[in-house]
């Protein structure tokens, strides 16, 4: 290992990035468009949820009931239906995302201090959004339950004083304003830092085979190793430069608040691009042209996506898939990431993680180097 | 050191079941100016690959300057230099930014590239060129500055494969003069090339053919031992001439230069059998020739070696 030569390699490298004006506008803009693409374009949050409802009770008891979900901010009543005959035709043509179904002999069974139930029926076209609903309409339910039950406790209290009172209350934890843009930050920076590491090594290496002056290095002094780390490195540098960039972004224009260390965070990111690389230097390594390249980087960044819980949450995921989401080093980064952003937590709670992240690092890290020093031999 | 630059031995090398280079041996002298011709997929760069350490052979060895291309090939890079039949540069660094960076790759100190920089900028004329972004400048240019580049850390051994190939004529005949200075420093060249012309500068030859060597020697020497005489023949219409003398019993080949024809053939009475055998084309003009190097290669690649 000759540290000059590795520099001065590293030194070229980044003359060329300098150099390339739609590399430039690509690492700039990138995550801006990004952060705003899925920080606010396409929010997930839900609201004004077009709501149907079927009172078939008609009481007081499921007046406030429907009142309490129209209170909520979440939910517009779109139609007062009549009969259940309507439901189908109502959701089938999209005029309400929910309907509301109190059925009869509600009021009496609350009164009775029996438990009751009440129907809600969901357009599940939007999986999330159902999802969402769903959680939105517990929310409200409980809190109802929960309202009808310090009333009677208070009846009760004034005979037995001593009787604690019971206070439940649905909060939402790590997000409270549930802003999606509080939940996509942290995805899309480690989306950023994966892609643009991932794809800006492969591409620069194999550019070189390209244009074919891989040749003419393999003939120069210069080692596999040195080679590898004067071609890695600069992106290395370049993505915790992105890093810096997307969250300064985030903080100041997104106004998204770090829970957690940003120190941590910046060390677990670097920790992370050990994988990024290696997956670049292995992409390299298969490709002969940078259109093969980008090709291929695509292949790993799909099931990356998919699968990381970076738009769909893991546990929301069949059994199988989420098995399969183990292999996926940026599942444990975006865990990672999250905890830090959104709950504030530091290596306590996170080294399990952190350990897997080493251990596909290094391991991916190995392989690739293994097999780009073997195809220049 | 030995007084053999470059000495190879029963060099193979095989792509699956494709042989491309059977059993080469050569030995050359330090100084000389060394070309390999053959046609397309003959094993030029194979072999040139081989010599340069980047391609393990599958038997066989070579040694340059006495030490082997394959298992010492650490220590032999700093002596030798490798110009790519694609010969490639980073178009976006610039003349100077090229030069830079393979004398810090060859470790070259500052004062020693300097000096060589300004050696190198000057011979190749690309001095007034030395801030210009490589892939700005002309194909001479650029050839010459991959040459430039592989000259940065002064090798003892430099093998060029197809140096010139799609250069213009006016670039090569520089390049050449450039080439015949790095000889009088004292350098061994090996060089391919489809040119015949090119070849007749060089010290020795080597014609390959499908992996094999057919001849080796100095240009003269080859010449010498073509079998038959050549003549050279111009007459109208073309097509029909040629058909008629190939089909002549006696005529080896019949090969197209322009509008000339060149037959090699061994007739007692040459120019008689040919001058019939035209009868009733017009006949412009007909000469015997000296075979050039290219109808030596002409004969070898029609599959009849010269004796
Ligand atoms: N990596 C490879 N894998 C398989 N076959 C190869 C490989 N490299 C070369 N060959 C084959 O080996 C033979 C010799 O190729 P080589 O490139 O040495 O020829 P060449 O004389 O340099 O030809 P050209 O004038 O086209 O440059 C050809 O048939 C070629 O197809
Ligand atoms: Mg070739």
């Amino acid at each position: 290992m000759n540290l000059h030569r590795i520099l001065r390699l590293m030194k070229k490298e980044l003359i060329q990035v300098r150099r390339d004006r739609r590399i430039l506008a690509f690492l700039f803009i990138a995550p801006v468009v990004q952060l705003f693409l899925f920080g606010y374009a396409v929010s997930t949050d839900v609201n004004h949820v077009a709501m149907a409802v079927l009172d078939e009770d008609r009481t007081a008891a499921s007046r406030a009931l429907i009142q309490r979900f129209t209170a909520s901010g979440y939910f517009d009543q779109v139609a007062y239906l009549s009969g259940q005959a309507e439901i189908d035709t109502l959701l089938d043509a999209g005029r309400a995302q929910m309907v509301l179904r109190v059925p009869r002999g509600f009021s009496h069974d609350l009164s009775r201090g029996r438990g009751t139930e009440i129907q809600t029926l969901l357009d599940g076209t939007d999986s999330r959004k159902a999802r969402v609903i769903e959680g939105y309409t517990n929310g409200v339910v409980r809190l109802y339950g929960s309202e009808i039950l310090r009333a009677r406790m208070q009846v009760l209290r004034a005979r037995l004083p001593r009787l604690p009172a019971v206070d439940a209350r649905v909060r939402v934890w790590y997000n409270p304003e549930l802003k999606s843009v509080n939940f996509m930050v942290p995805g899309v920076l480690c989306m950023v830092l994966f892609l643009i590491t991932m794809l800006m090594t492969s591409l620069a290496i194999v550019r070189e085979k390209e244009i074919g002056t891989l040749e003419q290095l393999v003939v120069t002094p210069l080692s596999a190793g040195e080679l590898m780390l004067g071609k890695t490195l600069p992106f290395l540098l370049i993505g915790l430069i992105e890093f810096v960039l997307t969250l300064l972004t985030a903080i100041f224009i997104f106004r998204v608040d770090v829970a957690g260390s940003i120190p941590l965070l910046f060390v677990l990111s670097a920790l992370f691009l050990l994988t990024t690389l290696g997956l670049g230097i292995f992409i390299s390594t298969v490709s002969k042209t940078q259109h093969e390249a980008t090709l291929t980087g695509f292949l790993f960044f799909m099931p990356f996506i998919l699968l990381s819980g970076f738009i769909f949450p893991v546990e929301n995921m069949p059994v199988g898939i989420q098995w399969a989401t183990y292999l996926i080093p940026l599942r444990y980064f975006l865990e990672i990431v999250r905890g830090i952003f959104m709950r504030g937590v530091g290596l306590e709670v996170l080294w399990p993680q952190v350990l897997v992240l080493a251990v596909f690092g290094v391991g991916i890290l190995a392989l690739a180097a293994a097999r780009f020093s073997k195809r220049l031999g | 050191m030995t007084d053999i630059a470059i000495d190879i031995q029963d060099l193979r090398k095989t792509y699956g079941d494709l042989v491309a280079l059977e059993g080469l041996s050569l030995a050359i002298a330090p100084g000389e100016v060394f070309g390999l011709l053959g046609p397309d997929g003959a094993g030029k760069t194979t072999t040139m690959r081989l010599l340069a350490g980047i391609l393990a052979p599958s038997d066989g060895s070579a040694r340059v300057l006495g030490m082997d291309v394959f298992r010492e090939a650490d220590g032999l890079k700093r002596r030798i230099g490798y110009m790519p039949q694609r010969f490639a540069l980073y178009g976006d660094l610039t003349v100077a930014e090229n030069l830079l960076f393979f004398a810090n790759i060859y470790s070259v100190s500052r004062a020693e590239r300097l000096k060589r920089e300004a050696e190198l900028l000057a011979f190749s004329r690309l001095e007034p060129f030395r801030d210009r972004l490589a892939m700005h400048l002309s194909g001479g240019m650029k050839q010459k500055l991959a040459l430039a580049c592989t000259l940065m850390h002064t090798p003892e051994v430099l093998f060029l494969d197809e140096p010139t190939t799609g250069v213009d004529p006016v670039s090569r005949r520089e390049f050449w003069r450039i080439l015949y200075t790095l000889v009088n420093q004292g350098v061994t060249l090996f060089l391919s090339t489809p040119y015949m012309d090119e070849a007749e500068r060089c010290t020795r030859v080597a014609m390959l053919n499908r992996g094999r060597l057919v001849r080796c020697g100095t240009p003269g020497e080859l010449k010498a031992g073509m079998r038959g005489m050549m003549l050279e023949v111009i007459a109208d219409p073309m097509r029909e001439a040629k058909a008629r003398l190939t089909a002549l019993p006696g005529v080896h080949d019949v090969q197209t230069f322009g509008e000339r024809l060149h037959v090699r053939l061994d007739t007692a009475d040459a120019e008689a059998a040919v001058t019939a055998a035209l009868d009733g084309l017009t006949l412009v003009s007909l000469r015997r020739i000296a075979p050039g190097l290219e109808d030596v290669f002409n004969a070898l690649a029609s599959g009849e070696g010269p004796s």
